[in-house]
């Protein structure tokens, strides 16, 4: 019976050490990009729902793939998640704004409103990224 | 700093909650507290709110003071906040809060109802409140009585600030919900009629008016019945400002003139100079 529950799929959240360092190559944090490392900045969260917060949009969907599992049998969960990967695929460099849209209809969010869409709206963010060093990290040159 | 300039090298930036600067202000609050000073304290409500429920529907009722530590900050502010056309919040707690959230909750009906077509249900609100304060855990400080009539009838619950509900014929939240849910207890029958209603939530409302500090100024109520919602406020001014009797000005002539000189000033143009504006 497919009674696995949420526990068996809860490895892929951030553990509390995870709030620290990059690693880069050779297990050594990645000065180049998360600059000078300071344990005691991050050892801990420095906010109560910092890690929950972090962490909500994926232990939802694991929730809901769990149940639906449950319910309807594994092929439901995997189906869900190939559009899912697929419709991750539809957006445009890494710098510019891409509006997700098929992805939204995926997951619901087109109806629905919450803090994600009034606070710290991407598109209106004052820094902006460096192209060239945004595209050759999604690439995987850098 | 260091850690957002290169966050945005390596991943796109997320909406929502940002908890970037809550470690400087820590530091920030510690040396203020060195210094004797007080940080900024969040706008609160302290407030007194209710609701009852009656033979055809829902009176809500709240008083209209929003208080900032011990200073009254706004004295006639509107705490019954719309969530749909059926549905209304009384919200205590933090100001800011209350609204959003009560906003939010409006926006998400209002979609969830176009997507359905049908009138949007309490429960559904009360749910979508739940949840998302629950998300929070207590950190948004919003206590709401949820008041409204749908297709099952009437339906009257209290949320508290950490996600937990509670359905009832009859709530009280605030500051001055002790005062109030005296009056209540006390009167409170079953199948009431509208005027009825009305009469023991605007004497509930006066009691934490008179009798909690945190409340005050007028009374707001909110009647929602079938197809029919009366938004009056103000219901009762219980806390009109005093005119003064007395006018203080004297009359002009009052002080006799008993001697007059006058002494001329000889000023002589020392120098004259002019300056154009730049109208171009």
């Amino acid at each position: 019976q497919n009674t696995r529950g949420l526990r068996s799929q809860l490895k892929d959240s951030v553990p509390v050490t995870g709030m620290g360092q990059q690693v880069g190559a050779y297990g050594v944090q990645d000065t180049l990009r998360s600059g000078f490392s300071s344990v005691k900045n991050e050892l801990l969260p420095s906010h109560a729902l910092e890690l929950s917060e972090k962490n909500f949009q994926l232990n939802q969907d694991k929730m809901n793939f769990s149940n639906l599992r449950n319910i309807q049998g594994l092929h439901a969960p995997l189906k869900l998640q190939m559009e899912y990967r697929a419709a991750r695929q539809i957006q445009r460099l890494p710098f510019l704004q891409s509006s997700h849209l098929a992805l939204d209809t995926l997951k619901g969010n087109d109806e629905s409103i919450s803090f994600e869409d009034i606070l710290n709206d991407p598109s209106q963010s004052e820094m902006v990224g460096e192209p060239h060093i945004m595209m050759e990290y999604k690439l995987g040159l850098m | 700093y260091r850690k957002m300039a290169t966050l945005s090298v390596c991943q796109p930036q997320l909406g929502g909650f940002s908890f970037e600067n809550c470690k400087r202000n820590a530091v920030l609050e510690a040396e203020v507290t060195k210094l004797g000073c007080n940080v900024p304290s969040a706008r609160k409500t302290g407030t007194t709110i209710c609701g009852v429920v009656f033979k055809d529907g829902i009176v809500l009722g709240a008083d209209t003071r929003a208080t900032e530590g011990m200073i009254v900050a706004d004295k006639n502010c509107s705490k019954i906040h719309y969530i749909s056309p059926n549905i209304y919040c009384c919200g205590a707690g933090t100001a800011a809060d209350t609204e959003m959230t009560t906003q939010i909750i409006s926006s998400n009906l209002e979609l969830h109802s176009l997507s359905t077509s049908r009138l949007p249900r309490v429960a559904t609100a009360n749910r979508m409140l739940k949840q998302m304060l629950f998300r929070y855990q207590g950190h948004i400080g919003a206590a709401l009585v949820l008041g409204g009539v749908d297709c099952n009838g009437p339906h009257l619950y209290s949320i508290y600030p950490h996600g937990s509900t509670d359905k009832l014929p009859y709530v009280t939240m605030g500051s001055g919900s002790l005062a109030a849910m005296a009056v209540f207890e006390d009167r409170y029958k079953q199948d009431m009629e509208e005027e009825d209603a009305k009469r023991l939530v605007r004497d509930a409302i006066a009691a934490g008016i008179f009798n909690d500090l945190g409340s005050g100024s007028n009374i707001d109520l909110c009647v929602i019945t079938k197809g029919r919602v009366d938004y009056l406020r103000p219901h009762d001014m219980a806390n009109k400002k005093g005119v003064r009797t007395g006018n203080y000005k004297y009359k002009q002539g009052t002080t006799g003139v008993l001697t007059k000189s006058v002494i001329k000033l000889d000023l002589e143009v020392v120098e004259e100079t002019v300056q154009t504006m730049d109208t171009s």
